[in-house]
């Protein structure tokens, strides 16, 4: 019974978003909102930008570039040199070069993969001005590239698609900050922790027991985290750690965060091309496809956990509690990770290496479909349009004809974009995990044997390529080879597919529009969304079902089997 | 090109400086200031004089309710990452079922597993309810009125349907030493 009214209260919350959120981002885009002008203007002048002058896409790909170059330089220097910097009441050391590396990748490119462990590893300086940071400007890039992407279809005969800089900046400013500062509040009401003081040191008289309990700036992150799709917990536990998720309605909110900004974007693709119905379309195939895995995974995780009931205990009415909070329950918690993993977030509040067989199945799997249900901010939308645009082509060739999609012509350069940005992902995530497999350092990887360490692997590499960032952690993955050869995956991943989108924004902003006539394939209709389900249903399932069939699915048929 | 290049070298820079500040600095301490003025008790983490009620404890002996057999290792948060195929975690089952009946604790789902943080502070109603036999027995209290004091420590579901109600064992310990 909650877990039907915590969908209904979900979809309420989403729609006000959808609507509202939508119609303020497209606002901020159009560069009506103005209300932090007095915090805006100050660092346009600073940085010497002109808010004015708009960007050729090889100009704003190139500020992209360079910018994320510098976060990394001034991120990595930051965790290097930490031991040195202020805010850092626990003394923690330097962190170590391979680890710095890792991490200041992953967050720069919005994944937060979490080699480390945040309460032993990061000072207060590194989670608020490095990791924190990066979780406010990653995600502002990423939603720049979509609206970069949006404003190619938008506008016609224009050799610009936007300025870089102001994207970012009025995202971050107007976007990003208020509604982390707010939601920030009611977390620590509920009891996220939000302090500089270090740790708590307790001596329970009840019991004898002495505890070190680490604390820091928690709930100011965690918001951010949440909102920016980044996911990176200021705890090695992630979002189970009660201090970073106490309460039923943190848990609730945190998803809410998580998938108002992906959500709304479709608002605001319909929007700007001047048709709402043409986002509700790619949002429709979103829910579709979001719904369809939850139903898996709530399923799956409401199972008893086959491990559990051969020790002799079969009888397991909550579902598979192994890795989970008693204050979310196994619906609850399957729900959370769905949400992140569907997203590009890649928190979690529960383990997703214990999830049953088929729970980690809609996990994975859900990542391999290209983040694209609803997907992390800005990456979902620019995704789910390079699809849309294979689509029409398959539609096109159907029936014979040119294709269009929003009254652009899609010719051979786009459809080549188009494949190329689908392809990065499979590609790399099948790569990196033969490697992994076929080498010592990357087989000393796994905890669990038999085909749970297989998954291990796969799960690591299709999550960092897809810049998700959640893991089937029992991977010792702080190592000089994983920590290093997992960036290959994270920078691909992020920059080889906003490159060709960028460059596709580029080339439909400068074309004309052609009317719509009567053979025109309506993008607006039951028939596309199908299809569309259909195109990113076939390219996952032709890619990723050999190596699903050796860890999660060879995993589910083995009845009776414990390795 | 070389000029540009140099021109957006400098602008990253100079926004990632504005951001540090602003974003970096004076946003967290913003928020800190706000949950230190207003939610202070939760802002520093729910202590108690005997520990966190929202982080977990080993309770050592049948005079205690106890948590789920988590390391409680605030320091090192975390599950055990045992697969549902994994024999380790069939063997760590077993052995914590073996325990509870060894206390005459009759075992539950979230009393033989462990958790996702590694420190989670409640347990179901259930669980709680499975060890009022032993407790009363080990204090020499009425299996009643122990069964009462759990009941009135039960926290529901918020608004009725977000999570799973829950008891919180620091809590409820701390009740029980009360009563007599």
């Amino acid at each position: 019974m909650g877990f039907t009214w915590t969908i209904v209260a979900m979809i309420v919350v989403l729609a006000i978003a959808w609507r509202f959120l939508g119609a303020y981002m497209v606002s901020v885009y159009e560069g009506r909102t103005r209300w932090l002008s007095y915090i805006e203007r100050p660092i346009y002048k600073i940085a010497g930008i002109d808010p004015d002058a708009e960007q050729s896409w090889q100009r704003y790909g190139a500020s992209l570039i360079i910018f994320s170059g510098v976060m990394l330089l001034v991120g990595y220097m930051l965790l290097r040199l930490q031991g040195h910097l202020p805010l850092n009441p626990q003394h923690l050391p330097d962190v170590g070069p391979a680890l710095s590396w890792n991490t200041i990748v992953s967050f720069v490119t919005n994944t937060n993969w979490q080699s480390y462990s945040g309460e032993t590893t990061m000072s207060y300086l590194s989670q608020m001005g490095t990791l924190a940071l990066q979780n406010f400007l990653s995600a502002a890039v990423g939603i720049a590239v979509a609206v970069a992407l949006i404003r190619g279809f938008a506008r016609k005969n224009s050799k610009t698609i936007g300025n870089f800089w102001v994207d970012v900046i009025r995202t971050t400013l107007y976007i990003l900050l208020p509604i982390a500062f707010i939601v920030a509040i009611i977390f620590i009401a509920q009891g996220a922790i939000q302090t500089l003081a270090g740790p708590a040191h307790i001596h329970d008289l009840l019991n004898g027991v002495r505890q070190t309990i680490p604390r820091g700036p928690v709930a100011s992150q965690e918001t951010i985290k949440q909102l920016g799709t980044n996911g990176g917990g200021f705890f090695n536990a992630n979002g189970a750690m009660p201090f970073e998720n106490p309460t039923g309605l943190t848990n609730f909110l945190s998803m809410a965060l998580i998938l108002c900004i992906p959500v709304s974007l479709t608002y605001v693709f319909g929007k700007m091309v001047g048709h709402i119905r043409q986002g509700a379309a790619v949002l429709a195939v979103m829910v579709i496809i979001f719904g369809s895995w939850l139903a898996i995974g709530a399923v799956a995780e409401h199972q008893a956990n086959p491990a559990v009931a051969a020790a002799g205990l079969s009888h397991q009415p909550t579902g598979n509690m192994e890795g989970k909070e008693v204050r979310f329950g196994d619906t609850s918690s399957a729900f959370y990770n769905i949400t992140s993993t569907q997203t590009s977030t890649g928190s979690v509040d529960s383990a997703n290496d214990s999830y049953t067989p088929m729970g980690g199945f809609a996990a994975m799997t859900g990542m391999m479909l290209g983040e694209v249900s609803p997907g992390g901010v800005g990456s979902g939308l620019y995704t789910i349009l390079l699809f849309a645009i294979i689509t029409v082509f398959i539609g096109g060739l159907m029936v014979g004809r040119t294709p269009e999609y929003l009254g652009k012509k899609i010719q051979a350069r786009e459809v080549k974009l188009a494949a190329f940005g689908v392809l990065v992902m499979p590609i790399t995530v099948l790569i990196l995990t033969a490697v992994a497999v076929s080498v010592h350092a990357g087989r000393a990887g796994p905890l669990n044997a038999g085909p749970h360490g297989f998954s291990e692997i796969l799960y690591t590499f299709t999550s960092v390529t897809n810049n998700n960032g959640s893991a089937f952690a029992g991977l010792s993955s702080n190592t000089a080879f994983y920590n290093i050869i997992e960036t290959v995956g994270l920078l691909l991943g992020r920059f080889a597919i906003m490159v060709p989108v960028l460059a596709l924004a580029g080339g439909l902003a400068a074309k004309n529009v052609v009317p719509a006539s009567l053979g025109t394939f309506r993008t607006d209709k039951p028939m596309f969304i199908g299809l569309l389900i259909g195109v990113i249903m076939v390219v996952g399932a032709l890619t990723f079902f050999p190596a699903v069939s050796l860890g999660p699915i060879v995993e589910q048929l083995s009845h009776g089997k414990f390795f | 090109m070389n000029r540009q290049f140099l021109l957006n070298l400098r602008r990253g820079f100079l926004v990632t400086v504005c951001f540090f500040v602003l974003l970096g600095i004076a946003y967290p301490l913003a928020v800190t200031g706000i949950g230190q003025a207003f939610f202070s008790s939760q802002a520093n983490g729910s202590l108690t004089k005997n520990g966190s009620t929202l982080i977990g404890q080993q309770w050592n002996g049948p005079k205690w309710f106890q948590g789920r057999p988590d390391a409680d290792d605030p320091m090192a948060t975390g599950g055990t990452n045992l697969g549902p195929r994994s024999k380790t975690l069939v063997k760590d089952v077993k052995e914590q079922i073996a325990l509870l009946k060894k206390e005459r604790i009759t075992p539950t789902p979230d009393l033989v597993t462990t958790s996702g943080s590694g420190v989670d502070a409640d347990i179901a109603p259930v669980d709680a309810y499975a060890q009022v036999n032993a407790v009363a027995k080990a204090r020499g209290l009425s299996v009643a009125a122990v069964r009462h004091l759990v009941s009135t420590q039960i926290h529901p579901a918020q608004f009725g349907f977000l999570g799973s109600p829950y008891v919180d064992v620091l809590q409820l310990n701390e009740a029980l030493r009360t009563l007599r």
